[in-house]
């Protein structure tokens, strides 16, 4: 059923796409994302470029390789789409995620007001 | 003390009022947007934080059951299990408006016939902690979608909040002060005009009177010589 949106949004459809090694993001395809399975940084970095060229909405990234494909994610962060997100690996939390929003509020407020107590 | 370099003249400053009138009111304006968006962003960051460690722990969760599910079952049978997923999803992307920031509103569409049969495959051949770490994951979908969401939105906004907060800093020390010396300076040039002409013309006065009374004075002595 189409959902009504406000006046004036620019609606359109896309996919969300997994980039990691197999072990992290397999479980994802059961929920019916699309799955990249990246063996090296090179590979996740090949990914990367081409989700983003394919009009992906949301990338869901392994945070290893967020924390080494920094600069190239760095060139999306202005943009509307696509929305890189890191998730945790199956080797467990090295906290990238919690250093990205570090950086957009010392951006913000010029010093970190919130993740301090940390 | 920066003086813009104009001429001194009146119309130069009518203009240069009108145009402080402007800037100072775009500096509040601004203010109050770098206000506004600064509260925004606090508080999306504060439910980010939270929101994200929620996930995190989460998918930890699900990562331990699948490693259990892997460490029993033969990583072929788990990859043949995955291989075609029942369930698709596609993502329906709007805009909402912040503070003039066009912030993208992910909303998805599942493509499922039953909720209860999302599952690709039987439980035959693959260990019940692939279940458990597949129904973990499809409990957190609904946080991780809002987490790219509120990401996207706090990157978007600190980058706002940057450029307005060099926009006002710029009206508040660099274009007001300015407009203001040069409007100083240009009445205090004019009023210093003013006075030169007066003095010139009291000094022209008293040498007109001066030759009036010389002359009375020749005249006076002519009668009486």
């Amino acid at each position: 059923m189409p959902k009504h949106y406000a006046e004036g949004c620019v609606i359109y459809m896309c996919s969300i796409g997994v980039i990691g090694d197999y072990d992290s993001i397999c479980g994802f395809s059961a929920l019916g994302l699309d799955i990249f399975p990246a063996e090296n940084i090179e590979d996740a970095g090949r990914e990367l470029k081409s989700l983003v060229s394919r009009g992906y909405g949301i990338i869901y990234i392994t945070e290893i390789y967020m924390q080494q494909l920094a600069l190239e994610c760095e060139h999306y962060r202005e943009a509307q789409t696509p929305s890189i997100v890191p998730i945790p690996s199956c080797t467990g939390v090295i906290g990238v995620g919690k250093a990205l929003l570090k950086k957009c509020v010392e951006q913000a407020v010029g010093s970190d007001i919130i993740f301090k107590d940390n | 003390m920066s003086v813009i370099n104009v001429s001194p003249t009146r119309m130069e400053l009518t203009k240069i009022k009108k145009r402080l009138a402007v800037a100072t009111k775009g500096h509040k304006l601004l203010k109050d947007k770098r206000d506004e968006l600064m509260r925004r962003f606090l508080d999306t960051v504060r439910e980010t934080k939270d929101l994200r460690e929620r996930v995190e722990v989460k998918i930890a969760e699900a990562n331990r059951s699948f490693a259990l599910a892997s460490s029993i079952t033969q990583r072929e049978a788990i990859a043949t299990a995955l291989m075609l997923p029942k369930q698709k999803v596609s993502l329906n992307i709007s805009a909402k408006n912040v503070m003039g920031v066009n912030i993208p509103v992910f909303d998805i569409e599942e493509k499922t016939r039953s909720k209860d049969d999302s599952l690709s495959y039987g439980y035959a051949f693959t260990s019940g902690d692939l279940d458990n770490s597949i129904s973990i994951l499809s409990e957190t979908f609904s946080d991780l979608l809002l987490l790219a969401e509120k990401e996207k939105m706090i990157q978007m906004l600190a980058v706002e909040i940057e450029k307005t907060r060099r926009r006002v800093n710029a009206l508040e020390y660099v274009m007001i002060p300015n407009y203001q010396d040069t409007i100083r300076y240009i009445t205090m040039k004019l009023g210093e005009n003013e006075r030169g002409n007066i003095t010139r013309l009291m000094k022209v006065k008293d040498m007109m009177v001066e030759k009036q009374i010389e002359a009375r004075k020749r005249q006076n002595e002519a009668l009486s010589g």
